[in-house]
């Protein structure tokens, strides 16, 4: 139970870089590492005990294997997770670009 | 960005081509074993950012390159669609992703219908999407300097 | 017909590749193809409308249910899904056909309908998914498309917005994929039928607890995407920022679908209704709908007032639906609750019609003045006639004046309230109507009234074009049209099925797993 909940503290710790750093680049690996700690929680939700990679190749068709689901879960999750970072990386520079700054406390023209 | 001394410009030359290789070779196994689509365009990519990390980037030719890939990228989607559609004709209008092909001896290179072509679209894709996002960035940050 | 589902992901997805590969080459393709595409959407869904009845089940792949498991990714078309399914190709449509002059100003402009069609099927493929997984995997495809496209003019004001929407859009759709992994861990499957049926049949899978954890983290995420009260923060940036037509699909469509549609889906259909939850659900529309109102009292900058506007509007739709819950879970008349449900998605409908109308209208007067402070402007009606009587239709309807569809849905909302018995609740409805009239009327009179427009004739300036013009007056005339959704007959039509839907909860688990 304790690693489930470590996961969770990861998640939390992403969240805390999120909302407490004031630089730009930061906040991008705050969200990064929540999203990690989401993929390393899926990943052990579909562990078996003594299970295998879930292929199906010769001598191996009966064998125990893992849960493939949370797996291709992951692997989406991956993906979409690399086009958030891309996107959010390619804004920061642009703000870079307008403001000569990473610091979110000199960007704040809207007021929320 | 400036290229880096001759000794890691000619290392990732002979290097580049293996990593290139490996990365085909997960893509077209992608059916046997672990790996796939994803995981070999990423490899393939890789050797593409070597090359542009150790030879300096030469912008126009960088975006010509752009362009290119950009163009690689959307047909595989399309590619990719249109394989899922063929199943969709061939089944007589049914089933989208219908696998259409034979389906092969378990274990053989070649087996699991159209899976493995799904796998070398995806590949494609994967190899052009990062290899764009990759250099768009590189092309940025010379923006962004100036 | 159920071979056609797939269509609504299908034919977004391939144009948007389509443009992005031949857009190079041929010149102003993408212009031709996007309208076209989403004309033929908006027939689809019509169609699907008055030809199928109940609800239809794809199985993508054909794999058929093993044991009664279901194991292929289900797309699910019930009565609900057609209704949401007819606004986003309808106003995708309109918001399309008044972009063909309005991007003539970027000039990346091919791009703008490729992120737009992504757009159009990130939405379409949550809408019709009936599987969990699916939903988060289109909500990214939709809201990732709305980053970039909020930022698609890359000035200062419009990267800031985007990146605040992006850190936040970011922080929701991992506390969803979170929800999702604890729901997989405790049910084993994701195709949300399965799910409701194993936390009804399999008792210890959703201990009580565990069900209102998940249900906090649900609303949370959602709420987020939905910009319901204390989420709301990003919207008024974002949404003001964002190209118009862009602001018209966000607050039009796109907080809907990938927000509203997604709780009532989950709440209704998956989770058993519990008071807490639909109370917690009530409460945030009701202060979201006060909020809102509150603040769009103060703005001058014209679009982020209808921003806070669409806080205060999403807050009536969740009120409705949120007095519809708490009735079925006290067991209270079900026809109170129906008609409370049916008020929530008839505003959710009409909602879409005029929040895009006024986005457009807003648009059009940017477009031609440059600016968005109120009080630069004035006097506007001489010079933009159309313009300013479309505005006006939209602010009419939105402030509930008769004979426009605002004043129906509200109406439909306030009597449900009274029925059932939630007095507080309808007072507070009808004086967020009248803080509704007084930020409109604020609009109205400092845009277009206010002065003689001779500082405008001198600068010259014209009405918009034809094609921006087109999409607002046909926008005005559903403002008018839409009133009729009141009469029954045409209500049995459009709204009934996706009521009954949400009414008989169970209705949705036994027809797709088919026990």
């Amino acid at each position: 139970m304790i690693i489930y909940i470590l996961c969770f503290v990861l998640f939390l710790v992403g969240l805390y870089g999120v909302v407490s750093k004031r630089n730009l680049i930061k906040i991008i690996i705050g969200i990064a590492i929540m999203e990690y700690s989401i993929n390393l929680f899926l990943i052990m939700i579909g562990y078996i005990e003594g299970g295998t990679a879930p292929i199906i190749t010769k001598g191996f068709e009966n064998a125990k294997f893992v849960d493939p689901l949370p797996q291709a879960m992951i692997l989406t999750s991956i993906v979409i997770g690399l086009a958030t970072t891309a996107l959010l990386l390619a804004v920061a520079i642009r703000l870079y670009q307008k403001y000569g700054t990473f610091d979110i406390n000199k960007i704040k023209d809207l007021k929320g | 960005m400036k290229g880096m001394t001759i000794i890691v410009k000619k290392i990732s030359q002979i290097i580049c081509p293996v990593i290139f290789m490996f990365g085909l070779y997960i893509i077209v196994h992608g059916h046997l074993t672990p790996g796939g689509g994803f995981a070999g365009g990423v490899i393939m990519a890789g050797a593409f950012i070597l090359q542009i990390l150790a030879n300096g980037n030469i912008l126009p030719k960088l975006r010509k390159e752009e362009e290119g890939l950009e163009f690689l990228e959307s047909s595989a989607i399309l590619g990719f669609l249109i394989l899922a559609g063929l199943g969709l004709l061939l089944s007589g209008g049914v089933v989208f992703f219908a696998n259409f092909m034979e389906k092969g001896v378990l274990g053989n290179l070649i087996s699991a219908g159209f899976i493995p072509l799904e796998n070398i679209v995806v590949g494609a894709e994967v190899c052009a999407a990062i290899a764009t996002i990759f250099i768009a960035l590189v092309v940025y940050k010379d923006e962004v300097k100036k | 017909m159920n071979s056609l589902i797939p269509l609504f992901v299908i034919i977004p997805l391939g144009c948007a590749f389509l443009m992005a590969m031949l857009g190079r080459f041929i010149k102003n393709i993408n212009k031709f193809i996007t309208p076209i595409f989403m004309l033929f959407l908006v027939y689809l869904s019509l169609s699907f409308i008055f030809k199928s009845q109940g609800s239809l089940i794809y199985k993508v792949g054909g794999f058929e249910p093993v044991n009664g498991v279901p194991i292929a990714i289900y797309m699910v078309m019930d009565g609900l899904t057609k209704l949401i399914l007819l606004v986003i190709s309808l106003v995708g449509f309109l918001a399309i056909f008044y972009s063909l002059s309005y991007t003539k100003q970027y000039t990346a402009e091919r791009k703008f309908y490729v992120l737009f069609s992504l757009m159009i099927a990130g939405m379409n493929g949550i809408v019709i998914s009936g599987d969990i997984f699916n939903i988060f995997v289109f909500l990214e495809i939709a809201a990732i498309s709305s980053y970039a496209l909020v930022a698609f003019g890359v000035e200062k004001h419009q990267l800031e917005a985007s990146f605040k929407y992006q850190v936040l859009g970011g922080i929701a759709s991992l506390i969803i994929l979170l929800t999702i992994a604890l729901i997989y861990w405790n049910t084993g499957t994701l195709n949300i039928a399965d799910i409701s049926r194993q936390l009804t049949v399999n008792s210890q899978a959703g201990t009580n607890v565990f069900l209102k954890f998940i249900s906090i983290l649900l609303i949370a995420g959602f709420g987020l995407k939905a910009a319901i009260f204390p989420f709301h923060s990003w919207l008024p940036d974002a949404h003001s920022s964002a190209p118009s037509p862009i602001s018209a699909m966000l607050s039009g469509v796109l907080i809907k679908a990938i927000g509203i549609y997604v709780i009532i889906r989950l709440f209704f259909n998956m989770f058993p209704l519990s008071y807490e939850i639909s109370m917690t659900i009530t409460v945030l529309g009701t202060i979201s709908m006060i909020i809102g109102g509150l603040l769009a009292i103060g703005q001058w900058d014209i679009k982020r007032m209808l921003a806070y506007s669409s806080i205060s509007q999403i807050g009536y739709i969740v009120l409705g639906l949120g007095i519809g819950m708490l009735v079925l879970v006290t067991g209270g008349n079900k026809a109170v609750a129906a008609l409370s449900i049916t008020g929530g998605l008839f505003h959710l409908l009409n909602h879409s019609i005029f929040k895009s109308l006024l986005f457009l209208s807003a648009g059009a007067v940017e477009y031609r003045t440059g600016t968005r402070d109120m009080r630069k402007m004035g006097g506007l009606s001489e010079v933009l006639p159309i313009t300013s009587r479309t505005s006006l239709i939209g602010s009419l309807a939105i402030s509930g004046i008769p004979p426009f569809n605002g004043f129906f849905s509200k109406l439909i909302i306030i009597i449900a309230a009274i029925q059932a018995q939630y007095y507080v609740l309808a007072f507070l409805a009808v004086l967020v109507s009248v803080i509704t009239i007084a930020y409109f009327m604020k609009l109205q009179k400092y845009t277009f009234y206010n002065n003689d427009g001779s500082k405008w004739i001198e600068k010259k300036i014209k009405e918009v074009p034809f094609s921006m013009t087109f999409s607002m007056i046909l926008l005005s005339i559903l403002c008018l049209i839409m009133s009729l959704l009141i009469i029954p007959e045409v209500r049995t039509i459009f709204l009934q099925p996706a009521v009954d839907v949400l009414i008989n909860s169970a209705y949705y688990t036994t027809k797709i797993i088919g026990i």
